[in-house]
């Protein structure tokens, strides 16, 4: 276990306090090694908050650079950084609320040549990109490298959370299990297209925070083979059971993606350029 | 029968979660189907029957983050 520092001790006081937590709870969320795929909506509350606990390595992924019209919802960035790449915003606005935190940036796009390594060195993944190639690329790599992976997506006034370890518990599903392949190029408008709730964000990426770090923690209740469903314009937060499809092409019986080229290869198609 | 369909009360003729796709002229590769709270697996659609008062919701595939 880690010696904390007075500061720290007093720093964490609330979390060392609960006893699901404690000191050793959070000696072991300073170890944690967690990597978040998109700086933007999600990534935004995620990153403040696992920073604010203090998870003590932070990996963040985002080749885009902070616009004016991310700030409606974007809160991990501000008017000052207009121009600037998300990772670096980022970075200095977590390191700015937790010093004690390592934010290791990355200022380009994931890609099949580039996942599986960069995740290799993280506990847990977290998904809150911006589109469909990404967000099975991602499940697919976490797949392989036997990486849990908690996934948040949002769109107008919906967003949706679930966690994804079929490498963990039989039965467990993964993200392909829900949808087994991206959408044709064209029929998926963009929350730029579509328009997007700014403070959606903050409901749906906190809940994939409070779930980071119970899974960190291995406490309460795993999301793994559930789905959290929320519509904010009914107010109502629902949980569906997510099963293991045996006909998944990635975890079922006779999968038939075996590596992420199978990936690419599918993805060009679909989505050309 | 009588389903609820996304929180409201509808007869279909469909009897499976297949045969309900069909009959309401859906894109299934853009969405899940939830049957009492649970996702029904894609595979098992066909193999899925529908009880009077089931409740069935679309859940769409986002992907904004």
């Amino acid at each position: 276990m880690i010696d904390f520092t007075e500061e720290q001790i007093e720093r964490y006081s609330r979390h060392i306090i609960l006893p699901e937590v404690g000191a050793e709870g959070q000696s072991k969320l300073l170890e944690s090694k967690v990597f978040m795929i998109g700086a933007g909506g999600l990534g935004s509350p995620v990153a403040y908050y696992l920073a604010a606990a203090g998870v003590g390595t932070i990996g963040i992924a985002d080749a885009d650079v902070v616009d004016m019209s991310n700030l409606q919802r974007q809160i991990i960035h501000n008017q000052d950084r207009i121009g600037m790449p998300k990772v670096e915003s980022a970075r200095e606005t977590m390191q700015a609320l937790n010093p004690d935190v390592k934010v290791n940036t990355y200022n380009y796009f994931i890609t099949e040549d580039n996942v599986r390594e960069i995740i290799r060195d993280y506990d847990l993944i977290i998904d809150g990109c911006d589109n469909f190639p990404t967000r099975f690329l991602v499940n697919d790599a976490c797949y392989f490298e036997k990486k849990p992976l908690i996934s948040g997506a949002m769109f107008r006034f919906e967003g949706q959370v679930a966690t994804f370890k079929p490498h963990q518990q039989k039965g467990a599903p993964c993200y392909r299990c829900l949808y087994p392949e991206p959408p044709p190029a064209g029929l998926v408008p963009s929350c730029s297209e579509a328009g997007i709730l700014g403070a959606l964000a903050g409901a749906v990426g906190t809940i994939q925070a409070v779930e980071a770090v119970k899974e960190l923690l291995g406490i309460g209740d795993s999301l793994a083979g559930k789905l959290m469903v929320f519509d904010a314009l009914r107010m109502e937060w629902k949980k569906l059971k997510l099963h293991k499809d045996p006909a998944c092409p990635l975890c079922g019986e006779n999968p038939t993606i075996t590596d992420l080229s199978t990936y690419e290869q599918a993805c060009e198609l679909k989505f050309g350029e | 029968m009588k389903i609820r369909l996304n929180g409201e009360a509808k007869n279909v003729d469909a009897t499976t979660v297949s045969s309900l796709i069909v009959e309401l002229g859906l894109e299934t590769r853009m969405l899940a189907v939830e049957r009492n709270l649970e996702v029904v697996p894609r595979s098992q659609y066909e193999t899925t029957a529908l009880c009077e008062g089931d409740r069935i919701e679309v859940v769409h595939m986002i992907g904004g983050g």
